[in-house]
């Protein structure tokens, strides 16, 4: 392929670096709300890779990815209300519960295709999340608190806050590697040419449906372990991570990162955030700095920031911070 | 059986502002091809000028008046300014963009207004109830909304059907690059139908003020209700948003009413007080699925492109 | 016929009130190139449709090697071996030429739910498609991006990708559409070769290729076959003459 080093790549192994030095550097100022935001970067990043494996490969954009959050984080969470609180069943089931959802949605929604994939996804993962709220038992609108995180066996604690930094770290690498194998791989050149040019996938010979509902299901599985992680660390599950703007959020990631590669949603999911938390700061900073006196509320208008930004990558950057990074290969002018 | 017909009206009402919120998105997407998260936003600011509006001129109307008027020009200057630079890109590219518009009219919308909502009174006279059926009483300003939007579904239908700017309308529906050919200035034409979608989902929003809410957000849940809507009536067809809307009004309505009791009967009291209301959504999520799935035009679809 | 590879009988497809095939029959024998003519609006693009599944006829049959194919779906009949070319370029923009015709020897190579080796590493997959970019003369531009290459190249590409499916019968919507003088000739001569392995169905407005290649010619006017014979016959035609050559120039000898 081309070069190594590249500033796109420098970027993500610096990112890596530094995420994996984190909790050292936590622990040694004491900051630990860092270590706990980070740890929600990396189980969002991981959903937004999930994401972007339909999304940014397979052109099938779902505006319903948040339900498997939510799926993934309520078998948690009801299994745990219901006194099974050992991960070596909450685990499985959340991740086979997302996946027989992502099953049955994908193979109706997989018969539709552009924007109205995007509504009908976006359609079922309201459905649960009226669901959700109705289940009186299970919290409904206020959400349920989970009073014990997943139990392992001994070494294992979830609890730990750095262990189960470094746990989210490992697993959303391992979700990095599986995608970025899947993508390369045979089936993955069938996802790729779908989205390309899905008439000339079946007119040579290529059954499309089977093999994109096989990766909307990859897809949704990995987005419910996600949830499973969600719900861990935040010791509670509430139908909101469900409603439909959050699937928004997690495809900003995406886009914001570049859709293009599959490290690209972390590096999104790193910036949306961080900036969430940062840019506040910077602007009531700022305009202390011109006024002279601290100016209330600045803190709090992010998202009027991020909303025209987002209008802006959409228009002028739609690779992303991956595409800006990425100088485009030399192309050779062929035509006359 | 009054509690019934008293639902039903209800019913007709909210499908009669999910037709004004739906009319302008099959407009929108019919004609420009585009697909606008932001249309709740439109929504949202109608409710809070016409709370305001009302609240510094002391009057009801005047209030509408000027917050429809304000909708119309904020419609207006967002197609100038950012919605037009999206037409003929892909779709993902107008949601990713309308999205950023909601999350920037939640925001802009928190900073001028404060995060704490308004009101706005109903004027005394409309705090009366009227008969429309013999021994059946409903409130009269509910039945001014029904009347209101059938007045404005009426010259709407008057508005493409027989004056020439609708006729481009009904024209770009169906073929865009041909409108575009005659000459016809699409740049002014596409900037009007964008407000007058801006409009409808404004006269939506204020006139659910009074009963409903006035809030940050408020256009997040109706707006997808309103994309159901077009497409079980069918992307580009006014026809089929009124029809659509008055089915999804009354599913949604009178399933909130009957459901609860209907899943108490089986299985608990608690249950059907939660899951009832989750059940009339699913309902009409499912007739969407359905219609997908087996109708994917619509239900009355416009003419192909 | 017995010895017929291809054979429709009967072919009707309306959309709303227009006829766009109508009753067409015939039949396409094994080795031959058989040339379908007509102006614009004849059908031709329906006729391919239908002949590929993406259009479901509203009467008539389909008969591929003995076996009706009328309702089968669009990627079954290209692993039966009846493989398309599209008129208007239809390829995968995002590859390069070689990952392009990969993708159609993948299709052939099995299922695909090989979820770990990467595979451009595949020499299963390099291999043959490397063969299909050589029989069109496109083996200097294997690397190349699609977005680098010329229209002509794109041409060659689609039937580059049509032969990679190992077919058995190709079906050639327009492969001169746009081609200058020098690129013809070239399709022309590949096309001749290909003659000699493979049985051709092929729809083309170019009348010099057309008598210069074809076994026998169908002619369809307004979704009709008006006339089906040899190059010569065809040619002395009046009705054809009248309907369609009159205007075309002819090629002469």
């Amino acid at each position: 392929m081309t070069a190594l080093v590249t500033p796109r790549n420098t970027l993500v192994a610096v990112l890596l670096f530094l995420l994996a030095l984190l909790p050292v550097y936590c622990s040694v100022t004491g900051n630990y709300f860092l270590m706990s935001l980070f740890t929600r970067i990396l189980i969002l990043g991981m959903a937004a890779v999930s994401l972007n494996l339909i999304m940014g490969f397979g052109g099938m954009v779902s505006f319903g990815h948040a339900v498997y959050l939510g799926i993934g984080g309520y078998a948690v969470g009801i299994l745990a209300k219901e006194g099974i609180n050992s991960g070596f069943v909450q685990w499985p089931v959340a991740l086979l519960a997302s996946g027989l959802f992502a099953l049955g949605v994908g193979a109706l929604c997989l018969r539709t295709r552009g924007v109205y994939f995007i509504m009908i996804t976006l359609a079922f993962a309201q459905m649960i999340y009226y669901v959700a709220s109705g289940l009186d038992r299970y919290g409904g609108d206020d959400g349920l608190t989970i009073y014990k995180r997943s139990q392992f066996f001994d070494p294992i604690n979830l609890s730990n806050k750095t262990f189960f930094y470094y746990l989210c770290f490992v697993l959303l690498l391992a979700c990095v590697y599986l995608v970025w194998r899947l993508v390369h791989s045979r089936f993955g050149m069938v996802i790729q040419g779908a989205r390309s040019n899905e008439r000339r996938m079946r007119a040579i010979g290529f059954p499309t449906y089977r093999y994109k509902l096989t990766c909307f299901v990859i897809s949704g599985v990995m987005c419910g372990l996600a949830g499973v992680l969600l719900a861990n660390h935040t010791d509670f599950i509430n139908p909101s991570i469900m409603f439909w703007t959050r699937s928004g959020d997690l495809i900003v990631m995406a886009v914001l990162g570049g859709m293009g590669t599959v490290f690209g949603p972390v590096i999104g999911a790193i910036a949306l955030l961080v900036l969430e938390e940062a840019l506040p700061v910077l602007i009531g900073g700022a305009s202390q700095l011109l006024t002279g006196h601290e100016v209330q509320g600045a803190r709090e208008y992010w998202q009027l920031i991020l909303g025209p930004m987002l209008l802006l990558i959409v228009l002028f950057a739609r690779g992303g911070i991956d595409g800006l990074l990425t100088r485009p290969p030399r192309e050779v002018k062929g035509h006359g | 059986m009054l509690y019934l017909i008293e639902q039903c009206l209800n019913g007709i009402q909210l499908g009669m502002l999910l037709f004004l919120l739906a009319a302008g998105l099959t407009l929108i997407f019919g004609i420009m091809d585009l697909v606008n998260l932001a249309h709740g936003s439109l929504y949202m600011l109608g409710a809070y000028f016409a709370a305001t509006f009302a609240a510094v001129t002391g009057s009801f109307v005047l209030g509408a008046i000027l917050a429809l008027v304000a909708t119309l020009i904020v419609g207006m200057a967002l197609e100038v300014i950012a919605i037009r630079r999206l037409y003929g890109r892909d779709h993902l590219d107008h949601v990713l963009g309308t999205f950023g518009l909601l999350l920037f009219f939640n925001e802009a919308v928190r900073l001028i207004w404060g995060p704490g909502g308004l009101t706005l009174p109903l004027p005394s006279q409309m705090l009366t109830a009227v008969q429309v059926l013999p021994g059946v009483f409903y409130p009269l300003y509910r039945v001014v909304i029904i009347l209101a939007t059938l007045a404005v579904a009426l010259l709407l239908y008057v508005l493409v059907m027989r004056t020439r700017v609708g006729m481009l309308i009904r024209a770009g529906a169906s073929n865009r690059e041909m409108v575009g050919a005659l000459g016809v200035n699409i740049k002014l034409l596409y900037t009007l139908v964008f407000g007058l979608g801006a409009a409808l989902a404004g006269f939506a929003g204020l006139m659910q003020a009074p009963i409903l809410t006035v809030q940050i957000g408020m256009g997040e849940n109706i707006l997808i209700l309103a994309f159901v809507v077009i497409i079980i009536g069918g992307i580009g067809s006014i026809r089929g948003a009124f029809v659509a809307a008055i089915i999804v009004g009354l599913i949604d309505t009178i399933g909130r009413a009957f459901l609860p009791d209907l899943v108490r009967n089986f299985v608990s009291y608690s249950a059907g007080s939660s899951l009832g209301p989750s059940l009339s959504s699913m309902i009409i999520y499912m007739l969407m699925a359905a219609v997908l799935v087996f109708r994917p035009e619509g239900l009355f679809p416009a003419a192909s492109k | 016929m017995a010895d017929a590879l291809l054979a429709i009988e009967g072919l009707t497809k309306r959309f709303g009130g227009v006829i766009a095939s109508d009753n067409v029959g015939l039949d396409v024998s094994k080795g031959e190139l058989h040339a379908i003519i007509g102006p614009n609006g004849a059908g031709k693009t329906t006729l391919i449709g239908q002949l590929c599944g993406e259009i479901v006829p509203n009467a008539g049959r389909i008969h591929f090697d003995g076996r009706d194919i009328t309702a089968l779906p669009v990627h079954d009949r290209s692993l039966l071996g009846l493989a398309r070319s599209f008129q208007i370029t239809s390829l995968f923009p995002h590859f390069t030429a070689l990952e392009n015709v990969a993708l159609a020897v993948q299709a052939h190579a099995g299922h695909s739910f090989r979820f770990w080796r990467p595979a451009r590493t595949e020499s299963e997959l390099r291999e043959p498609a490397r063969m299909a970019l050589d029989r069109v003369g496109l083996t200097h531009r294997a690397n190349t991006m699609l977005s680098s290459m010329s229209h002509g190249e794109h041409r060659q590409l689609e039937l580059a990708i049509a032969l990679a499916s190992k077919p058995r019968m190709l079906l050639l919507d327009e492969p001169m559409a746009g081609l200058g003088p020098d690129e013809s000739a070239r399709m022309v001569k590949t096309l001749r070769e290909l003659k000699r392995e493979l049985t051709i169905l092929l729809i083309e407005h170019d009348m010099e290729a057309v008598f210069a290649l074809a076994d026998r010619i169908t002619v369809l006017v307004y979704g009709r076959v008006i006339a089906s014979g040899s190059p010569a016959e065809i040619r002395a035609n009046a009705e054809v003459r009248q309907a369609y050559l009159g205007e075309q120039e002819i090629a002469h000898g």
